[in-house]
């Protein structure tokens, strides 16, 4: 069985824009692919703790030294919107 | 009526003072040009790599020990996955299920009852970028369009959680201010509300004092000094329970702080409830705190302001005046000064907590910039001791030696204000005030003591205050007996 | 002499302190064979001619004076395009990055350089590296250049085509389920995906970062060793990369395999492989056998899982690391009356619909209410496959399989089809979710005289066994064909 999904509202958390007609589409193929990965659940896993890094490894830490930072020319080279040295944005709706 | 009960939760951040930012080595420097401390890291650009600061990982552990937490022996990073244009990457590394830090505790004491505000967790993450919005009058929903500045991002940021464990506007401020209190000792941030390196959001609700079943809490943001902590906390519960006293309901939001009206009032609610879809941080590896580590932080934690005020009332220095030492740096250091120097911890404490801070005041200049030194404040102590100076005199010492006219023994010469220790002197004092006052004098030998003390007062003002009341008293006793 | 640019990087580099050969030479050979083979495969999406030629100039010069900066000194080689490279532009292969100039280098890009190596381009992929045919690049197909109505695999196809057609001597990819692998096999060249956290990841546009492998291709076993050599070892600003030594590469390259155990995967040989492709491998495993080394099956139940495990743990990691992408700082902006307007344009115009479609996933995945049943049930999948790759190897030294269940399929074949094209990386997956390493050596030719790849896998950090398996099997192989369009009658018309 294909997977229902809320397509919408999946779509708004990962904040892209689609018509209608394409949320049916990748909803329909969403449906289907996780109709696939829903074999993950046939395997008993109880008591398996997950893995979220394969290598097995802790602390990687750096020393708390400055390296330096980039120019704000640099930093702002790829901006396509900017003034004053800051990246300029449409004014924001919501609270963060 | 009924009676309410408030039960208030509170969320602090707390920016660390590290040399370099959380994930990457730009300087943690605040004040400089826009987007001049930034980095691929702490922009989001594409294939940048946060990597910890060891530095950070020490501090969130200070600040966890100095709180009396647990610390797990493993944590993780996890994502918090939300859009915001101030949030280069559109998640913020943080941490979820295992916290860093949990379970301690912090003592407060308001009014004489002391209060233990549970410590839910002690967890790291990094700080966002800052917008500023333009026109409109520069609020955020009648602008025309924002600037972002990314020097904040990537700060190191400790977020502290309480239980719902605060009762009222006042152990708000009190659990605050101590909280405030650790982190400074502890060196680890210059925890300032107004430059926003130290941040309280509170979450409230009422409920009637007998109910066991929580109300609907309202969080408040936007609070910036523990004075509009106190005042929003005491707005939000008297809103809240007049809104159920007239029949309304809470309901579930977060709310604005305005400092000028002293009122919270309703943000925007978001379209949806949030779904931060955390999923452990894959770029970073767990974090393990090894017995060895976790013992070296706790040794090396620096004396915490509860047990230095509770130091302080073990040599006899009052509740309130171990509070003022320990609450002002400089108060503080001068007291341990004169501590180390073999001052008289009651008189030194009572006097820099009382005149010195009024003077202080009056001035309105620092204690530290005046030319009191420690020396001063335990040779003013043995003047006292020695019956040199009475203990009124001796106030009046410190303040001229304060306001800049010398050392206790010079301003005490110049005031005259050495006792007289000419005990000749002192009676023919005495003998003539009994004499001005026979009706005194037969109360007295009537059995009826109070006049005594009106009596030593006349003799004080008539030697200028420089006898030893003491001495007055006990000549007056036996020149009135028999 | 031949051309230069069909020489191996071994080959390449004695001709050059032989004094037979220059840098600028075989650079401008490599280049000569873009400039011709382009408008065939369309491996890369920039060229840099100008800055390639003054590095070899400069390596040239070096070398002259006695600076030999080693093996790589003065090797033209190609860039997968994301991988983020100072002053040249960046978009791994989306809409979304048009025209982005990374302000730094990515490690691996500055270790290349230490080594000498000469950058001659950036090389096509499929979008933010999500595919198996480098059919998902925004700019275009990248075709196979043994039969250009094929697809070269993905999602390094402009890697592996490029080495195929001798533009470069050797690139780099990068692999999250296959894809160096994949793409080495369906083009004809040795293919390697390090052990994770071997090679930093700093400055490689991450697609799944607890996958992605940046590794070499080249055409030969040693070759692949001495790319990967170059590259190899911790990175401070990579907080996954493997502390402490790196593992002897070619220590062991030219042992052969006797005495070696040799696995070979039921699960990842029999069902759904062409058979073609098992034959040859099957054929592979007894010329190995009949070189000393003891063959045995080895069952590993839960790989058939891998795939689907795969395609919940990748998306869901994709749709955080591609949130960035959102017009405020670098990139594509499309219009919106609010930034969140704005944002959500602009990620809709510069993705394309794989990436759209893998966002979603993973989204989803991690969604409240379905977080443990998808995200978090295949992450405990992941640790039962690492098992029982684990147990394998206390038993064989290394594990063998195809690489890919099939050549290389018909441009257009798939692409209606996500399903079909995830197909494709099923012999490969397990590796990124072990974290081991792998590669893929070609072995032989099907009978439309498409190539066909021989996978050698080895634990972590087990590169110096894997190497030195590879190498034999490259031998026994004896695998010498060229693709068509790397021949001399159709590159020099």
């Amino acid at each position: 069985m294909p997977v229902e999904i809320d397509i919408a509202k999946v779509a708004s958390l990962a904040r892209i824009a689609l018509s209608d007609e394409e949320l049916r589409r990748y909803g329909e193929q969403l449906g289907a692919i996780l109709e696939h990965a829903e074999r993950v659940q046939q395997l008993p896993t109880e008591g398996i703790p997950p893995t979220s890094h394969p290598v097995p490894m802790t602390n990687a830490f750096r020393d708390d030294v400055v390296t330096g930072s980039l120019p704000a020319e640099d930093a702002l080279a790829g901006a396509p919107e900017a003034e004053d040295g800051y990246f300029r944005v449409p004014p924001v709706l919501g609270d963060s | 009526m009924t009676d309410y009960e408030a039960v208030i939760g509170i969320e602090t951040h707390v920016e660390l003072m590290t040399d370099s930012k959380m994930f990457c080595g730009c300087p943690v420097d605040f004040g400089e040009a826009p987007n001049t401390t930034t980095c691929p890291v702490c922009l989001g650009l594409p294939g940048a790599m946060p990597v910890p600061n060891a530095e950070a990982m020490e501090g969130i552990l200070k600040i966890g020990t100095a709180l009396d937490c647990e610390v797990a022996e493993i944590s993780y990073f996890h994502r918090k996955n939300y859009f915001y244009p101030d949030l280069p990457k559109n998640y913020q590394i943080s941490q979820y299920d295992v916290p860093i830090c949990h379970d301690g505790s912090i003592a407060i004491d308001v009014g004489g009852e002391p209060t233990r505000i549970g410590i839910t967790r002690v967890h790291m993450e990094e700080d966002t970028g800052k917008s500023i919005h333009m026109g409109g009058g520069g609020r955020i929903h009648d602008a025309e369009y924002s600037l972002l500045d990314f020097n904040r991002s990537g700060v190191p940021l400790v977020e502290i959680v309480t239980e719902p464990d605060i009762r009222s506007a006042e152990q708000a401020r009190a659990y605050g201010a101590e909280l405030q209190r650790i982190v400074r000792t502890l060196g680890v941030s210059d925890a300032r509300l107004e430059e926003g390196s130290m941040r309280f959001d509170a979450n409230i609700s009422v409920r009637p004092a007998d109910d066991p079943v929580l109300g609907t809490r309202a969080e408040i943001k936007n609070v910036n000094s523990l004075r509009s902590l106190q005042r929003a906390v005491a707005f939000e519960i008297d809103r809240q329970i007049e809104l159920i006293e007239s029949g309304g309901t809470v309901v579930q939001e977060t709310r604005h702080w305005n400092e000028e009206t002293g009122k919270t009032t309703s943000m925007r609610s978001k379209e949806e409830s949030e779904d931060y879809r955390y999923f452990q941080e894959p770029d970073l590896v767990p974090i393990e705190v090894s017995a060895e580590w976790r013992d070296a932080v706790m040794a090396a934690l620096p004396e915490l302001p509860a047990a230095r005020r509770s130091r302080y009332q073990g040599l006899g220095v009052d509740a309130r005046v171990a509070g003022v030492l320990v609450e002002a740096d400089e108060l503080g250091a001068l007291f341990e000064e004169a501590m180390a120097a073999g001052g008289d911890p009651r008189l030194i404490g009572n006097w820099l907590s009382g005149e010195a801070v009024a003077w202080s005041r009056a001035e309105n200049t620092a204690v530290g910039a005046s030319p009191l030194s420690a020396q001063h404040l335990v040779d003013l102590a043995a003047m006292v001791a020695d019956s040199t100076l009475s203990a009124s005199a001796a106030k009046q010492v410190l303040g001229g030696v304060l306001g800049g006219e010398g050392s206790p023994a010079e301003v005490a010469e110049a005031r005259d204000l050495v006792q007289i220790s000419d005990s000749g002197v002192i009676e023919a004092a005495v003998d003539e005030v009994l004499v001005a006052h026979p009706d005194a004098v037969e109360g007295i030998r009537g059995g009826d003591m109070k006049p005594i003390g009106f009596l030593v007062g006349q003799v004080m003002r008539s030697t200028g205050g420089k006898a030893d009341p003491k001495q007055v008293q006990q000549l007056i006793r036996d020149k009135t007996a028999g | 002499m031949s051309d230069p640019a069909d020489l191996t990087i071994k080959a390449a580099g004695d001709a050059m302190r032989a004094g037979e050969l220059t840098s600028l030479d075989l650079t401008e050979a490599a280049l000569e064979r873009a400039r011709i083979t382009e408008s065939h495969l369309h491996a890369f999406l920039t060229l840099d001619q100008a800055g390639a030629k003054e590095a070899a100039a400069a390596a040239d010069a070096a070398l002259a004076a006695g600076e030999d900066a080693g093996p790589l000194h003065g090797i033209p080689i190609a860039l997968k395009d994301n991988m983020c490279t100072k002053g040249i532009e960046t978009t791994a292969s989306s809409q979304i990055l048009s025209g982005w100039i990374p302000p730094y280098n990515a490690t691996v890009v500055d270790r290349l350089s230490a080594a000498g190596a000469v950058v001659v381009g950036k090389t096509n992929l499929d979008e933010f590296a999500m595919g198996s045919s480098t059919e998902n690049s925004a700019y275009g197909t990248t075709r196979n250049p043994w039969d250009t109505d094929t697809v070269p695999g993905g999602s390094s196809g402009g890697s592996a085509a490029a080495v195929a057609a001798g533009s470069a001597l050797g690139a780099f990819g990068s692999d999250t389920g296959g894809s160096i692998r994949q793409p080495a096999s369906l083009c004809g060249v040795v293919g390697m995906k390090p052990t994770y956290g071997l090679v930093s990841r700093y400055g490689l546009i991450a697609f799944a970062s607890s996958l992605d492998q940046i590794g070499p291709f080249a055409r030969s076993v040693e070759d692949a060793a001495v790319l990967l050599e170059a590259v190899a070892g911790f990175d401070i600003h990579d907080a996954t990369s493997i502390r402490g030594d790196v593992p002897n590469i070619r220590g062991s390259l030219s042992e052969g395999v006797a005495g070696l155990k040799v696995g070979i995967v039921t699960e990842l040989s029999t069902t759904g492989i062409d058979p073609e492709v098992r034959e040859a491998v099957v054929q592979t495993v007894n010329e190995l056998s009949d070189a000393g080394a003891e063959v045995v099956d080895v069952s590993l139940p839960s790989c058939e899982y891998g795939l689907s495990a795969y395609y919940l743990i990748a998306p869901a990691e994709c749709s955080a690391n591609l949130a960035r992408f959102d017009g405020v700082r670098y990139g594509l902006r499309a219009a919106g009356s609010t930034t969140e307007e704005m944002m959500a344009a602009t990620r809709a115009e510069g993705f394309g619909p794989e990436v759209i479609r893998r966002i979603l996933l993973g989204t989803y995945a991690l969604s409240a209410g379905y977080y443990d049943a998808f995200y978090g049930q295949a992450q405990r999948v992941r640790t039962l496959i690492r098992r029982e790759f684990a147990a394998a190897y206390e038993d064989v030294d290394v594990l063998v399989a195809p690489t890919s269940p099939t050549t290389a399929f018909p441009i257009g074949e798939r692409t209606a089809d996500p399903i079909a094209m995830y197909y494709a990386d099923v012999c490969t997956i397990p590796m990124n979710l072990t974290g081991d390493p792998g590669i893929s050596v070609p072995v032989g030719l099907d009978s439309k005289g498409l190539p066909i790849g021989f996978q050698v896998m080895a634990p972590a950090l087990g590169e110096e066994r894997l190497f030195q398996v590879a190498k034999a099997v490259e031998d026994i192989a004896g695998f010498t064909a060229r693709a068509a369009l790397a021949t001399s009658e159709v590159v020099q018309p």
